[in-house]
């Protein structure tokens, strides 16, 4: 088989977080009954027009600084014409054109590896309305109603450059985005509420070409694993069609959850005429410098900028910085964590660790995780202080986990102490001792093992409870 | 003189001086429409109930020495597209046949706030598209001077409905000349205010960069106290213009002395019927006489107008139009078993021919390949015809020509499409370089009235209304009354 290079784009749309619809004054918010976010704008009643809402253009240009674009400064929108039942106009406000940024770029992490992926474009656009089918899908269905609460809603698509070489890279791009749009604060970024959704250009082309070969557009990737899925997916169909001396066509296709396939939606013969023109119901809008410096002055801290941050502050290894400013309420949680222990490292290492695989486990947040920062901090510092040995340690977390408790109190109440007492030790030494003589002759024979033995011994006596480091000073003390 | 035949001024103070009260007023127009809308049928809907009531709540406030607006208790219509809550409006479509607004237009808003009565909603070609009100899925509506004449259009019924006494007033909307044609056709005064003077919203879009609501009266003070209650800035629509609105009728002083009136010589061309042009001549040495001076130039690009606009407005319309699919509201088939079928034949069912044709054309232009040859060619050319006005303008304070190159034709169904369109090259160029024009009734030609436009700068309407209230002062015309229901 030949080697072929993957070759991946991305078009992300993102819901922009503000208050009110795009060209409307209805409420964004997610949920409510079916169509009571909903005025004769966002209906489409004969008659009625759009307005911008100005924080939309706010939001754009915030996202665009933030990834290193071109701010243009004349705006215009244009109408996509296609026919929807979701699409209360049966055109979508969109930016065709001219989008409000350009040549932007991210970098990314992978393998240890920095990459930076180009950012082609950014632009502005509304939602559509939300079918709700009485069946599974739609085609078992009897009927389907149309929920108009979504339709107008200000997005955001985020076009990349075909930059990306695997699956790994894409995820690693998407993640980096999203990170990046939660800081900003425009986006919430809820993948499974549809506020951040992706579809992935693929193609194939053999290792040493230099023109890019024929792609397909994946659809409906609603989380990370579906875009690697998907991703492994096509690479596999498409180099299977190449293998055989066929040719791929060029079509959009939808990823299938369920069964783990991409499925062909049309193909380029079938796809839509557009007719964009320009929105004559809207006027131009003029970015002027001032705006888009005040802009700048207002973005918050990102994600690059915080894991530096993070290593020069905390001395924390490359990865796991990147691990812990991957989402805004990590690196938050881990700031707040921090100023209540003297051991950063310990916290990555609990946060990177038992929290997240407790997360994982849980299928939450971080945001809904119930031990606050300064418990988790007191925690590290308990077993940095030798009050905690790690397994007791783990047995804290287990209970803090299910009401939020200071561990110093847990300690207490479940009797975890670590003894430190040099006298109840020694009591306990003696016994082991006295108990395995055998022990004793293998140690002064320069048997290692035998000296693990026995600290397991007094461990068990004290039921985990005696300062290790005292236990094995102590042993190795009246062993001489 | 019957209340029915007067004007809007002679009215209010009718009723300020309670000698007449609305509800009188507003049953004498009812009683009129009784007599003569089977003639004319410049009606889709009637409203008498609640224009009664509103008649009421009004002479309580006139009772109770409340001052009232101008247009307070003086009974109008309302063109069939402009949206009013809880009164139907159809666009004289099959489409909207049943469809009750859940709002008002900004229009209407400011009517209501001023107290006044609407009657009904007038007859229209379908969704404005046409100029003869035979596109209306409803009825084909009469011109009351000869009821075998087509009234014009596409505001047919509101400027038949001021001919014929069944209204005081009206609203129209103008996207080619839907307003001042027809006004012209049955001898009513007409205007067309500068695009973003009045909020589009509520009016259901034809062609959104275009469309222009404006007034159909008898006189010119009428239509100066309309634009009072209608013009203005709106924060629903971003086209509207964020400018002061003087008071229009502070305007209407006889004075066209030194006023430079320009002639422009593609508007006297092939195809104006020599009887109209004689009309429009009498009129330009009349005001010769009254002290204006008259500049003869021209705009080199009129005989590409009709041609651009019949692209621009097409391309616009068919994404205005695709909003009517079925889903929401409007005519369903509900036979399909699919939903793209279902719009497919709602549309079809739907949407009359006239209306079909100019979505495909509009369709076609934008389609990929095309797009660049025409539409993008016709913006081009409008940016031209644009200039063309913004250079005569340095020649002159007003332009005047005929509304339209013929008066109102039979109703015979003969004429082909193409040769419909190309009677609207008076009033077209108007609105692609959206300035101000007015019509004002200048004459007759064998018993049918003749309409002249003055052409404004960006909101000027005060001096193209001065120039129309100095011409009518001086003559007669607005007082001829057509000959129906027994009036001669």
């Amino acid at each position: 088989m030949r080697k072929y290079i993957t070759v991946i784009g991305l078009e992300v749309h993102a819901e922009l977080k503000t208050n009110s619809k795009a060209f409307c004054s209805c409420s964004t918010e997610f949920g409510g009954d079916p169509n009571t976010h909903v005025c004769p704008v966002c209906l489409g009643m004969p008659g009625a027009l759009p307005v911008l809402n100005k924080q939309v253009v706010e939001f754009a240009i915030r996202a665009g600084l933030a990834v290193n674009c071109d701010i243009k400064k004349f705006n215009k929108f244009d109408r996509k014409n296609y026919f929807y039942p979701d699409l209360s106009k049966n055109y979508q406000i969109s930016q065709f054109d001219k989008p409000i940024c350009e040549e932007g770029h991210i970098d990314i992490l992978v393998d240890g590896e920095e990459k930076r992926i180009g950012i082609t474009r950014i632009h502005m656009e509304e939602d559509a309305g939300k079918l709700v089918h009485s069946g599974a899908t739609i085609s078992t269905s009897d009927s389907s109603a149309v929920d108009y609460n979504r339709a107008g809603v200000p997005l955001i698509e985020i076009v990349s450059e075909p930059d990306m070489r695997s699956s790994e890279e894409a995820r690693a791009y998407l993640e980096q985005l999203k990170a990046i749009l939660e800081y900003t604060d425009v986006c919430d970024c809820k993948m499974q509420e549809g506020s951040l959704r992706c579809d992935a250009n693929i193609s194939l082309m053999p290792e040493g070409a230099t023109e890019f070969g024929t792609r397909a557009e994946i659809k409906n990737l609603n989380s990370f694993r579906a875009l690697v899925r998907a991703i492994e997916y096509e690479i596999a169909r498409q180099a299977e069609i190449l293998e055989d001396g066929g040719h791929i066509v060029q079509e959009t296709r939808t990823w299938d959850d369920v069964n783990g396939v991409t499925l062909s939606m049309r193909s380029k013969e079938e796809a839509h005429d557009y007719r964009y023109f320009p929105e004559p119901d809207l006027v131009p809008v003029e970015i002027d410098d001032a705006w888009i410096e005040r802009v700048q002055s207002e973005l918050p801290e990102l994600p690059a900028a915080r894991q530096a941050r993070l290593i020069a502050d905390f001395a924390l290894p490359k990865e796991q910085a990147a691990l812990i400013v991957s989402t805004k309420a990590m690196a938050q949680y881990f700031d707040e964590a921090v100023s209540a222990t003297k051991d950063a490292k310990g916290l990555a290492n609990w946060l990177l660790g038992d929290v997240s695989a407790y997360l994982n486990n849980e299928d939450i947040t971080i945001s809904e995780f119930k031990v606050t920062p300064a418990n988790l901090g007191e925690l590290v510092d308990l077993i940095k202080e030798g009050v905690l040995s790690s397994k007791l340690a783990k047995q804290v977390f287990g209970e803090m986990v299910k009401e939020n408790h200071s561990p110093k109190a847990l300690v207490k109440e479940l009797g975890l102490e670590q003894v430190s007492d040099a006298g109840a030790i020694e009591a306990i030494v003696d016994e082991v001792l006295a108990e395995n003589p055998q022990s004793i002759i293998d140690f002064k024979a320069g048997k290692d093992r035998a000296l693990g033995f026995l600290v397991g011994q007094i461990m068990k006596k004290s039921k985990g409870k005696a300062n290790p480091n005292m236990v094995n000073d102590m042993l190795k003390a009246k062993m001489q | 003189m019957e209340l029915y035949k007067s004007t809007i001024h002679e009215l209010h103070e009718l009723l300020v001086n309670k000698k007449i009260s609305s509800v009188e007023l507003t049953n004498a127009l009812y009683e009129r429409i009784d007599q003569v809308e089977d003639q004319v049928k410049a009606y889709v809907t009637l409203d008498k109930e609640n224009a009664l009531a509103q008649a009421a709540k009004v002479d309580a406030k006139i009772a109770a020495g409340e001052t009232i607006k101008p247009l307070a208790g003086v009974p109008g219509a309302i063109k069939d597209n402009i949206s009013t809550k809880g009164l139907r409006t159809t666009c004289s479509s099959k489409m909207l046949e049943n469809l009750n607004p859940i709002y008002d237009a900004h229009v209407i808003k400011n009517l209501r706030a001023d107290d006044t009565i609407f009657l009904g909603k007038t007859n229209m070609d379908e969704f404005a598209m046409g100029s003869t009100t035979e596109s209306s899925f409803f009825k084909t509506t009469c011109n009351p001077w000869n009821l075998t004449r087509v009234p014009g259009g596409s505001s047919g019924g509101s400027a038949a409905a001021i001919a014929a006494g069944e209204a005081i007033w009206t609203l129209g909307s103008d996207t080619g000349g839907s307003i001042r044609q027809p006004a012209s056709f049955n001898g009513c005064v007409g205007i067309k205010p500068t695009y973003g003077r009045v909020s589009r919203y509520g009016c259901v879009a034809f062609a959104s960069s275009l469309d222009q609501i404006g007034p159909i009266t008898r006189d010119v003070t009428d239509a100066a106290i309309v634009l009072n209650t209608i013009c203005g800035v709106d924060g629903h629509d971003s086209t509207s213009l964020p400018v002061e609105v003087p008071d229009f009728t502070k305007a209407l002083k006889q004075d066209v002395k030194g006023l430079k009136i320009g002639l422009p010589k593609e508007y006297f061309g092939a195809g104006l019927d020599p009887k109209v042009e004689s009309e429009i001549s009498k009129a330009v040495e009349q005001y010769r006489a009254m002290g204006a001076e008259i500049v003869e130039l021209s705009l080199p690009h009129t005989e590409y107008a009709v041609i651009t606009y019949y692209i621009i407005a097409p391309a616009e319309a068919s994404a205005n139009l695709a909003r009517f699919d079925g889903v929401r509201y409007g005519h369903r088939n509900m036979n399909a078993t699919s939903a793209p079928e279902m719009t497919t034949l709602s549309r079809t069912e739907g949407f009359g021919s006239e209306v079909q044709r100019r979505i495909m054309l509009g369709t076609y232009v934008l389609s990929s390949g095309y797009y660049d040859a025409y539409y993008k060619k016709a913006m081009q050319v409008r940016t031209l015809i644009r200039r063309d006005f913004e250079e005569a303008f340095k020649q002159c304070d007003v332009l005047l020509t005929p509304t339209s190159p013929v008066v109102a034709y039979p109703i015979d169904g003969k004429m082909d499409p193409l040769s419909i369109y190309l009677l609207d090259v008076c009033t077209i160029p108007v609105n692609l370089a959206g300035l101000p024009g007015i019509s004002v009734p200048c004459g007759f030609v064998d018993g049918m009235p003749v309409g002249m436009q003055l052409i404004g700068k960006p909101l000027d309407e005060e001096t193209i209304l001065r120039a129309a209230y100095t011409f009518e002062q001086a003559n007669d015309y607005h007082k001829v009354i057509a000959p129906i229901g027994g009036d001669k």
